[in-house]
């Protein structure tokens, strides 16, 4: 302290009255008027400006870090089964938890806006010349402490997002020679992620990190106070005092920042409200994806804004394998900041401090298009004209991407053919996007459906989340029918344009709504049952349920239309599906139909008809969860198509003693999806 | 500021006083913003209630002697803990008892009225002991002085349902004052 304001008077005076009685006694005990002194009466060289508010401003989101995350500790715990179900209960459930969440988080992105904004401020003003150099490499050093807060706090919420982003950064951590390897395994707790990869990472967040962080802030500020502050040249205005004016100009800028941060929070709230739409205070803030699964992909996974540059950076190595990506992941970064460590000592020439300028703006600017570049590719998409590449993919489609057929079919020329290559790459920078946003879509999907689960009246099982989405029809199915019935089977609402598309391509019926009413329908429609949806692509074709719903179904003398109607209602009430308010009356007219010798029961099985089983599939339930599970577990079973089962594997039987296909969970879970029978949360 | 510049000390005073002002409400305004949010959060759980008492099935009048002797039954029910749902689990325990020849039982709650321990059965002393203050109490649930219990032990509500099974109406009190209040 150089530079204690001469004018200001700092003996304390007797005070009177009780107050400054006591004040009195204490000041005797502590001398806190000399340190409050101390702390307001700074000189600053050249008055206030808003240039020096930066570094205040991150004090300030420091301290809203440390308040909200001691907050936020007092409801989170690390551990795979309970992290994201804290936080979803923080988020979700707890009053005003999404907002101390909100402020968390994007105070957090504020940090390192403002990190920026304080560096470049130090740097083109030159104010990491002598002396200040050791407060420079200090500052440069708590840069680096807030960047791994940010880094480690990105998993804590154990989502899909946090989950694979740190998988991602701990491999390139790996990436360092010879400890790497160790280094990984240290960081991530085990060979594994799970309990003590999150218990780590909170302890680095919450207390290594910040810890570390304030002993490296308190030399920081004694340092700054030594040196006094660097007045930006030339000095036209007469010096002032720290107290009050450029604590009024860092006051002012503190709120704006805490203005911005709330703004950014009740963004979506306000366009909700404009919209008419009701505000759900679970949706502001913080996002909060669908609990990790190491299971499943997550095709959205990218960091967070702020590392979105050294993403993309990281593309520059592709190709260049593992020393490539350490090259992109560690040499080129740390010899950045090794240079930006540098500085005091390149800025002694004047020459010198104009590189580091440079530099630092370089650096900054090639982040900035370093980042658009990754939101360009990610979104391209969403402006790029598809339709015009459609040459592209036909051509493609056609040759199958065979070089030398690519060559033939554009006559062997070279410029045309570069020229194709141009277009290919642009065609496919749309697909990967187009692929991106799908993910971005499904994953938002995702986040959705954990949080309706977790909010049943049930609760979370003890198992966790995860163990709540993998027991779910809506988000299992759609993945188990993809994966083992899709190749066959077409799921689509018939009413959809692209329908007939699907349906051509399947070789099986289509199971959209099966059992329902309007599945039931299509069944007994003589135009449909030996269509595409239906029998058409089967070996049933032309069986002899395609020959009677053609022949005899559809002639009136034999079946009255209100017959059939009652036959599809029945059916569907066999389902246990919804009968469209058919009566009781009509239900009980087409089960009588059903197991009427004459009619369905001549080859049906179904009630007490005495029809044998083998000949055609059981009626008996048809189309309940127990029917569906019973048929994909084994279609060749009696009640089902012992002799004629056209391709349709037994799903639920092991071939040579080995394990089934599918797990009996599985095909539960398969039977509830195509019956529509999941949990829907309440107004949904 | 007036002493550090020679203008017209009395604008500056008025100047300086609003600077200040203003420094204060914009710095304390940002500041009590998260300060605000935080305090929102932590009083979260005072919003929290556990609930009616409910009656809840605790064992079966006929598996239950009638010889006067109280018997530790666990309390199992569904159970929530913020986020977390438990199917059927332990929640507490109850003491039953049935004298001779009725068909009807009483209980105690195995809470004890002083500070909330565990009250254990002491069979030799033939009284119930907890182990925390030494607080005892008649198997009837007396208290046996001197005592730091306030209070005897809380009787719970009882109910035989229509298949015999014994019901008791599963409620925490307050602990450390005389009457007995339930926790809403």
């Amino acid at each position: 302290m150089s530079t204690t304001a001469p004018q200001a008077d700092s003996t304390p005076k007797p005070s009177s009255g009780l107050l400054g009685g006591l004040a009195d006694w204490f000041d005797d005990r502590t001398g806190y008027r000399a340190l409050v002194h101390e702390a307001l009466y700074e000189r600053v060289p050249g008055g206030a400006r808003w240039r020096y508010v930066w570094g205040s401003c991150l004090v300030f989101a420091f301290m809203t870090q440390v308040i909200t995350g001691l907050v936020l500790w007092a409801s989170y715990s690390a551990s795979a089964q309970t992290a994201w179900e804290s936080v979803y209960y923080i988020q979700h459930e707890m009053a005003g938890g999404w907002l101390l969440r909100g402020i968390h988080h994007v105070m957090a992105q504020a940090m390192v806006v403002l990190l920026a904004l304080h560096l470049m401020q130090v740097v083109i003003d030159g104010a990491y010349r002598a002396p200040r150099e050791v407060n420079f490499w200090l500052g440069l050093i708590l840069m680096q402490l807030v960047l791994g807060m940010a880094l480690t706090g990105y998993l804590l919420p154990w989502d899909q997002k946090g989950y694979w982003a740190t998988r991602v950064a701990t491999n390139l951590a790996g990436l360092v020679p010879l400890v790497g390897p160790s280094l990984q395994q240290l960081v991530v707790g085990g060979p594994d992620y799970g309990h003590h990869t999150l218990t780590r990472f909170f302890a680095l967040h919450a207390g290594f990190l910040p810890a570390t962080l304030v002993g490296f802030l308190v030399l920081h500020l004694t340092l700054f106070r030594k040196h006094g502050l660097h007045a930006k040249q030339p000095i036209t205005k007469p010096d002032a005092m720290f107290w009050p004016d450029q604590v009024l100009k860092d006051a002012v800028a503190m709120l704006a920042v805490m203005a911005v941060v709330l703004g950014v929070i009740l963004m979506p709230a306000l366009r909700a409200m404009l919209a008419g739409e009701p505000i759900v205070t679970g949706h502001l803030g913080a996002e909060l994806g669908a609990p990790a699964d190491p299971s499943q992909p997550y095709a959205a996974a990218r960091p967070e804004w702020y590392f979105l540059f050294l993403f993309q950076f990281l593309k520059v190595f592709e190709g260049w394998g593992a020393s490539g990506e350490f090259l992109g992941a560690i040499v080129v970064p740390g010899l950045t900041l090794g240079l930006m460590f540098l500085m005091p000592i390149i800025g002694r020439w004047k020459l010198g401090h104009r590189f580091n300028v440079a530099f630092t703006l370089a650096i900054l600017a090639g982040a900035g298009l370093l980042t658009a570049m990754a939101l360009h590719e990610d979104y391209y998409a969403l402006w790029a004209d598809k339709t015009a590449y459609a040459d592209v993919e036909e051509l493609l489609k056609k040759t199958g991407g065979d070089e030398q057929q690519l060559a033939a079919a554009l006559g062997n020329d070279e410029a045309k053919l570069a020229e194709f290559e141009k277009r290919r790459h642009e065609y496919e920078a749309i697909r990967k996007s187009e692929a991106f946003l799908v993910a971005v879509k499904q994953a938002k999907a995702d986040a959705e459906r954990a949080v309706d689960l977790a909010g049943r009246p049930e609760k979370i099982p003890p198992a966790g989340a995860l163990s709540l989405v993998r027991s779910d029809p809506l988000s299992q199915g759609p993945l188990l029918f993809a994966q083992h019935c899709a190749s066959c089977h077409a799921h689509i609402d018939p009413a959809k344009p692209e329908a007939a598309a699907i349906f051509a391509q399947a070789s099986a019926a289509n199971l959209f709504e099966f059992g329902g009413l309007v599945w039931a329908r299509g069944l007994l429609d003589p135009e449909q049952v030996a269509g595409p949806a239906y029998f058409g692509n089967t070996a049933h074709s032309d069986g002899d349920m395609v020959s009677f719903v053609t022949d005899e179904l559809s002639d009136p003398d034999l079946w009255k239309p209100d017959e059939v109607e009652a036959v599809i209602v029945a059916l569907a009430a066999e389902a246990e599906l919804p009968t469209g308010g058919a009566s009781a009356d009509l239900v009980a007219k087409g089960r009588g139909l059903m197991a009427d010798t004459d009619r369905c029961g001549s080859c049906h099985a179904y009630a007490d008809n005495e029809t044998e089983l083998g000949y055609a599939p059981d009626l008996n339930g048809w189309g309940s969860r127990e029917w569906l599970v019973g048929i994909i577990t084994d279609p060749t079973h009696q009640r089902f198509y012992p002799e004629d089962n056209d391709r349709m594997p037994s799903f639920g039987v092991g071939s040579n003693g080995g394990p089934p296909t599918l797990t009996e969970d599985q095909i539960g879970l398969i039977a509830d999806w195509l019956r529509g029978s999941w949990y829907r949360p309440a107004g949904h | 500021m007036s002493e550090h510049t020679k203008a017209d000390p009395a604008t500056e005073g008025r100047r300086g006083f609003i600077t200040k002002a203003l420094a204060i409400c914009c710095g304390g305004l940002a500041t009590l913003t998260p300060v605000g949010a935080a305090i929102w959060a932590v009083l979260d759980p005072l919003r929290r209630t556990a609930g009616a008492g409910s009656f809840l099935r605790v064992a079966d009048l006929a598996n239950l002697p009638d010889d006067g002797q109280p018997r530790q039954f666990p309390v199992i029910t569904d159970r929530v803990d913020a986020w977390t749902g438990y199917d059927a689990e332990p929640i507490g325990a109850v003491y039953v008892k049935r004298e001779k020849g009725s068909d009807t039982v009483e209980a105690l709650s195995a809470t004890c009225p002083h500070a909330g321990c565990f009250v254990e059965m002491d069979k030799e002393s033939k009284c119930f002991r907890c182990p925390c203050h030494n607080s005892a109490f008649t198997l009837d649930g007396g208290i046996v002085a001197p005592s730091p219990s306030p209070r005897p032990m809380d009787s719970l509500e009882c109910q035989i349902d229509k298949s015999g099974s014994i019901l008791v109406k599963w409620q925490n009190f307050y602990t450390g004052i005389e009457e007995k209040v339930a926790r809403p």
